[in-house]
């Protein structure tokens, strides 16, 4: 026997002993994802046994390397263990931005410390992290934005405000973009800054969006203190750090435009039925499906082409616009089929006949996804830019 | 299978890319279409290009090929299409040879595959009877009389029929059009009694004939495969030749692309080179975007039949049809991004349009694969 269907038969027995019954059905909820933190929010317990029991063996983020908490786990192994979590249905153990995008920017950037102090936090769940990046005058132009950073030695004292901060009200820890030097052209003087939301100089209020729930904040920082140690990079030098770790967002948004679990066709021929030839009797939304279809296939074969190759490569860099572009805008077609799949009952928003609104409320936070981690236009300046060479205007 | 080139593969398209580019570019084209040749190829180029196995790329070793799949054989199709290199690799290499391979007896393949490997014989599909693909659709008649058949009727855009040596023609043995039995594959030599080629050309200057078969003897040793049982083997036969085509335009696509990138970087007007104008540039990003998904799909589709995937239908369906989409519209706006010298028969940019067009229409346009794409997903 290989090492490899060794190590298959080892994850396959260890799954079947460690993974609770519940965490293998299937996710209903929001709520279902795990995020972690001081203070979990869960729909189960059984999602911190679960998290917990994934932890110890460096499985949450099995790519990361063991001396940081990680699994240490090679290609073919991590596709093992994903293969035997999908055989048995198990839910992910724990979903964070602190495994999509910070860690990447740490193990790329950080010092020894902070990798040491941080990364394992992460693997085990115990920390929250959330994104400072937006302020109200920096969005898409996020190199202009104004957060000031104080040197006061061993610390530095940070004052502005911060919008859109996904989970502020609920993380632990945020990565955040400030500005420690106002003389040189906008993208220097950023610097990019971990620090405890614990404190009496942060407050996050958060904003109810079109969807109904109240994901995001508005953060607001009043002489709020970062330890000089949680700078990292070099003062004045975020911006590079920021871009990559945009990179490893995108990708992760992009996965949005993966194929759905239940095809659209198939709710589409349970609604509105075939005509004799087995054909959906609507021609017209056929027509719309069967491209929507065919696009997420190639997209799934795109991601397997360029998304493993690059992966292994350390990222995708600027490629990672052309996924999340696309990834986001297939999402947002699929939520527009389902409301013409199903009809006004996809329009329901409260009430058990319309399941509260799963479908209305689905379809409207898709919208925010070719907006979030930089709007779909952006990722086509960057496609311009970065990959084809087009000159700025 | 990882969706990754091995080293074989890279030196055989990095050797294609190299050949084409230097022998059969789209001057060349120019030179052909403008000589009036009739072949609309040059046998010289051909010769050299089968002398390097390319005929033979896809063919088992047994057959006298090289054995390297269709994987390999899709590479120098779509250094074929970056280069619109004119030659019989689609009619009798693409096309021919797989109807052979997939309907042939073991007798049948021994006599012809070598040929056509060596670049000795040149065979092409006769299929077509209207202006739309639907290969059930055939109905010219085969009918038996003691012991040959009696073929008559008309076939339309065969390809390269003005230089072939012989054809293989659909007809029925039995059934009424549309029905998947009594379809029968013969193998007839050009010069047969009773068959004529009414030589042509397409708006890719390629060479294309009109067979008419009138009361032509077939004796029954010229029957491909067994008699009423073709329309199978012909079906998977199209699936892999779709997916060779959907190579070809992917190479055409990427060329015209690329070549209309460079574009905006050196057109400048209102003072500043055209690429910086966020109109022309988003939508050149959107196409590198669709272009970097073709390729994904294409060497999916070309993996997926060495492998003998018994989804074929799918991805050949899928391949074709995306293939067709951007390469329409990659080449739409190839012309448009170039503005009038892009509309010029001097400028080589309308020559991409041009071949595009006629191979999204071979075998299957987009409409015809997106549907056919939502049969094979079940609705
Ligand atoms: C659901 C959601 C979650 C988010 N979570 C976070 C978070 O956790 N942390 C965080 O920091 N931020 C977060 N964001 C913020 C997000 O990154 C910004 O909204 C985004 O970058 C756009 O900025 P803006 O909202 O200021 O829009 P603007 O930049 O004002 O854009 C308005 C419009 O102008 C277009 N536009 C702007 N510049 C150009 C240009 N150069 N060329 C062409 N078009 C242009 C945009 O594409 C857009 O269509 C989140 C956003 C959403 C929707």
């Amino acid at each position: 026997m290989s090492n490899l269907e060794q190590f298959r038969q080892e994850v396959s027995a260890w799954l079947e002993q460690n993974c609770p019954e519940s965490m293998r059905m299937p996710m209903s909820s929001f709520e279902d994802i795990f995020p972690g933190g001081r203070n979990p929010e869960m729909s189960n317990p059984d999602q911190k046994v679960w998290c917990d029991r994934m932890a110890e063996r460096g499985w949450t983020v099995p790519h990361w390397p063991k001396e940081y908490g990680g699994g240490g786990l090679q290609k073919a192994e991590i596709n093992i263990l994903r293969e035997e979590m999908s055989r048995i249905g198990a839910r992910p153990a724990l979903t964070s931005f602190g495994i999509s995008m910070l860690g990447p920017a740490l193990l790329e950037f950080g010092n020894e410390e902070q990798k040491r102090e941080h990364l394992p936090r992460i693997v085990r769940g115990d920390v929250r992290w959330c994104q400072g990046y937006s302020e109200p005058n920096a969005g898409s132009d996020l190199a202009s934005l104004a957060t000031a950073a104080e040197d006061k030695g061993d610390h530095y004292l940070i004052n502005g405000q911060k919008i859109w901060t996904s989970y502020a009200d609920k993380c632990d820890w945020i990565f955040c973009l400030v500005r420690t030097d106002n003389s040189g052209s906008k993208h220097e003087g950023i610097s990019f800054m971990l620090f405890d939301m614990d404190q009496p100089g942060v407050t996050a209020r958060p904003i109810k969006l079109i969807s109904g729930s109240s994901p995001f904040c508005e953060t607001f920082f009043d002489n709020a203190v970062a330890d000089k140690r949680n700078l990292v990079g070099e003062a004045g030098k975020g911006w590079t750090i920021a871009k990559y770790l945009l990179t490893h967002e995108r990708e992760m948004i992009s996965g949005f435009g993966s194929a759905p679990k239940i095809a659209v066709a198939d709710m589409a021929l349970e609604s509105i039925g075939a005509d004799a030839s087995g054909r959906l009797a609507n021609s017209v939304l056929r027509q719309n499906i069967a491209q929507y279809q065919l696009d997420t296939m190639v997209f799934g074969a795109t991601m397997a082409r360029v998304g493993d190759e690059a992966k292994a490569a350390g990222g995708l860099g600027p490629a990672s616009s052309i996924f999340k572009y696309y990834g986001t805008e297939l999402n947002k077609r699929r939520n527009e089929l389902n409301l013409a799949v199903l009809g006004e009952s996809a329009l329901g928003w409260e009430g058990e006949a319309y399941s509260e609104g799963r479908v209305s409320r689905d379809w409207l936070r898709s919208k925010g996804n070719s907006i979030e981690g930089g709007t779909s236009e952006v990722q086509l300046n960057i496609i311009a830019k970065r990959v084809l060479g087009l000159p700025d205007a | 299978m990882a969706l990754v080139l091995n080293e074989e593969q890279v030196m055989l398209r990095d050797a294609a890319a190299g050949f084409l580019a230097e022998k059969a570019t789209i001057s060349h084209l120019r030179d052909l279409r403008d000589s009036g040749d009739e072949h609309g190829f040059d046998p010289e180029v051909w010769r050299e290009m089968t002398e390097m196995g390319w005929a033979g790329i896809a063919i088992p070793e047994a057959f006298g090929g090289l054995g390297y799949g269709y994987t390999g054989l899709g590479l120098v199709l779509e250094q074929a299409g970056r280069n619109l290199s004119a030659s019989p690799l689609q009619s009798s290499v693409l096309v021919a040879a797989t109807v052979i391979g997939e309907l042939g007896s073991a007798s049948q393949k021994e006599a012809l595959l070598p040929a056509i490997a060596a670049g000795e014989t040149l065979v092409s599909l006769a299929l077509q009877e209207a202006p739309h693909h639907a290969p059930l659709q055939c109905a010219m008649s085969a009918s038996k009389e003691g012991d040959h058949f009696i073929l008559s009727g008309t076939k339309l855009l065969v390809m390269d029929a003005p230089a072939a040596d012989a054809f293989i023609v659909l007809a029925r043995t039995a059934g009424a059009p549309g029905d998947d039995d009594g379809l029968s594959a013969f193998l007839l030599q050009a010069e047969t009694e009773g068959l004529s080629v009414a030589p042509g050309k397409m708006v890719d200057s390629r060479a294309y004939g009109t067979l008419t078969l009138t009361d032509v003897k077939v004796a029954e040793d010229q029957l491909l495969g067994d008699i009423g049982q073709a329309s199978k083997g012909l079906g998977h036969a199209l699936d892999i030749i779709n997916i060779g085509l959907a190579s070809e335009l992917l190479g055409l696509s990427a060329e015209a692309f690329e070549r209309t990138a460079e574009y905006l970087k050196e057109r400048k007007q209102f003072g500043r080179v055209i690429g910086s104008f966020q109109g022309l540039a988003h939508r050149a990003a959107e196409l590198f975007a669709e272009l970097e998904l073709a390729r994904s799909i294409v060497l999916q589709a070309l993996q997926k039949i060495d492998e003998g995937d018994p989804d074929l239908a799918l991805y050949a369906s899928a391949a074709k049809a995306k293939l067709c989409e951007v390469a329409q519209r990659a080449t739409n706006e190839a012309i448009q991004m170039h503005g009038g010298i892009g509309m010029t028969d001097e400028y080589e940019i309308g020559f991409f349009i041009k071949r595009a067009r006629v191979v999204q229409h071979l075998f299957g346009d987009y409409n015809y694969h997106l549907d056919r794409f939502a049969c094979q997903s079940g609705f």
